[in-house]
């Protein structure tokens, strides 16, 4: 496996506010790296760094083997940011051709915006496309010069279902490619289906890496929302299982799962006069991970 | 599976400029305020002079400094706003990550900038001439002063749009260009202001530009040694300041 990005010890801060604190990272080729954490972990500020538009306080960054914003980059690296960064007066389509005309031998403009969806958009003004259109044409602008390497910051934020599912398509076919895709996402179910490798990132470090199964076995358990409060000590539980409501409302069984500890869940809730909901049965989610690792509080 | 290919190249840096400069044309003429900058109020500015008949400002005092004031209002307030938006949008930190290297981006707003003075110019000559202008003197040295002229508006528009706000560069931008038309010597003589403001007006580069342009254009035309040098100062410390100071993303 060929290793497209290597990120060791990185760190960045602004002010006395360290956005990225020691973080290790590395993306393969033709894989989907996704970089999952809560909203102000320094997922940014990190691709920013590799893409070569922030410098590191420290750490060592290797994109293609070479030192990020090295000039035989340029050509080979794709970049969607966060913001969609085009010329508000410019047209969709005659955004992408400029970008499309700065490389040797890119992707044909108009069948790409056909792709997207964005062909009716052909001629409108930047500034008058919607959010979803903005975030396809940052998209297309990122791969038309058909990179080996692409940085996508949130590329489903803001999309509409069909729009979000043609975007996964097309994010496999670049692996499928043998392109390295790192992604940053802080939506859940997007990386359980789209990433071959998952890096939670929390406080600008690393606290889980790994394929999605990797992260989400153990933890054998039934988890399940109802009516907050219930007496959980009355439930007759089988020796080594457990229950617990780690938040008012969700209720979590720990132990050794069968169909007869499942039985046994539900009709105790029944007999309290409540209703099982969202009944969940052995893995954790990659949600559930997520909370775990990054914590509940609202940031 | 994985499809070898080969490592993507840049396009050859001649189509990259050609491509980018003509954007950067298009972006230009789309614009309406900035042709209303450009070219309606100097044409009208020219036009509304020329009829009232200010003392000492005929027509070979007003074409030269209507000149100034569209090198200034392209290479400076144009540029400055433009690029200012262009900054905080984005688009500038997200093209220096493409081949389109910094030095291929300013020479294409450069080329930009020229192509909308060459047109200014034709106008404005041309007007100028249907109202009864003679030029005189050396056009090679009006040539060389609107050149040095263009480098010293560009590196201090480049210098507020790389350091301010979008919206501070736009009220600055068009500030500045509102002071600089009252004490640039474009629409009146210098010496109708009290001393000590001509002694500072002089120095800016306005009035060096448009005093300037009026030797090289006027009867027995010297070269103009101070406009020359003031217009060559205010160009080192501009692109000095913006290179030193620009800030590529917002």
């Amino acid at each position: 496996m060929t290793l497209a990005l290597e990120v060791r010890a990185l760190r960045k801060a602004y002010g006395p506010l360290q956005a990225v604190d020691g973080l290790d990272l590395s993306a393969a080729a033709g894989a989907v790296t996704a970089v999952l954490g809560p909203n102000g972990a320094g997922k940014t500020t990190t691709v920013e760094i590799c893409e070569g538009l922030r410098a590191a306080d420290s750490g060592d960054v290797r994109v293609l083997g070479l030192p990020p914003g090295a000039a035989p980059l340029r050509a080979r690296v794709g970049v969607m940011p966060q913001q969609a960064g085009a010329y508000p007066g410019a047209r969709c389509g005659e955004m992408l051709r400029l970008m499309a005309s700065y490389y040797r031998d890119p992707l044909n403009p108009s069948q790409l915006l056909d792709r997207l969806g964005l062909t009716a958009a052909d001629r409108t003004p930047f500034r008058r496309l919607s959010g979803g259109q903005r975030q396809r044409l940052s998209l297309a602008c990122a791969i038309v010069g058909r990179p080996a390497i692409v940085f996508l910051d949130e590329p489903t934020a803001g999309l509409d279902v069909q729009a979000r599912q043609e975007t996964h398509r097309l994010i496999r076919d670049l692996r499928d490619e043998g392109v390295a895709v790192v992604v940053t996402s802080h939506d859940m179910d997007e990386t359980a289906t789209l990433a071959d490798h998952v890096v939670v990132v929390d406080s600008g470090r690393v606290v889980a890496a790994g394929t999605v199964a990797d992260l989400t076995t153990g933890g054998d358990a039934i988890r399940f929302t109802s009516t907050p409060g219930l007496a959980v000590t009355s439930l007759p539980l089988p020796p080594g299982a457990s229950a617990a409501e780690p938040e008012p409302g969700r209720y979590v069984v720990t132990g050794a799962v069968s169909p007869e500890l499942v039985a046994t869940v539900t009709a105790w809730v029944a007999s309290q006069g409540a209703l099982p909901q969202d009944i969940q049965v052995g893995r954790r989610s990659l949600e559930d991970v997520f909370l775990e690792l990054t914590g509940r509080a609202v940031r | 599976m994985t499809v070898a290919r080969p490592p993507a190249r840049p396009a050859p840096w001649g189509a990259i400029l050609a491509a980018q400069t003509g954007m950067e044309l298009r972006l230009t003429l789309r614009r309406g305020e900035s042709l209303l900058l450009t070219l309606a109020i100097p044409l009208a500015l020219l036009g509304f002079f020329a009829a009232v008949h200010v003392p000492g400002a005929g027509i070979e005092f007003l074409v030269p400094g209507i000149l100034a004031l569209a090198v200034m209002s392209t290479a400076f307030t144009g540029q400055a706003i433009a690029t200012g938006f262009e900054r905080s949008y984005g688009v500038l930190a997200r093209l220096g990550t493409t081949p389109l290297t910094r030095p291929l981006l300013l020479t294409a707003k450069t080329l930009g900038v020229v192509a909308v003075e060459v047109v200014q110019a034709a106008l404005l000559v041309g007007l100028g001439l249907l109202l009864g202008w003679h030029p005189h003197g050396n056009a090679g040295t009006a040539i060389l002063l609107l050149v040095v002229g263009t480098a010293a508006f560009s590196g201090l528009g480049l210098l507020m749009a790389g350091t301010l706000r979008a919206e501070a560069t736009l009220a600055a931008a068009n500030g500045v260009y509102l002071v600089l038309l009252l004490l640039g010597g474009v629409v009146f003589p210098l010496d109708r202001l009290p001393g000590w403001l001509q002694a500072i007006a002089e120095q800016l580069p306005t009035a060096a530009l448009s005093d300037g342009l009026r030797t090289a254009l006027g009867h027995g035309s010297g070269f103009p040694v101070h406009g020359f040098l003031v217009l060559v100062g205010w160009t080192v410390v501009g692109i000095a300041a913006a290179a030193g100071t620009f800030r590529w993303q917002a």
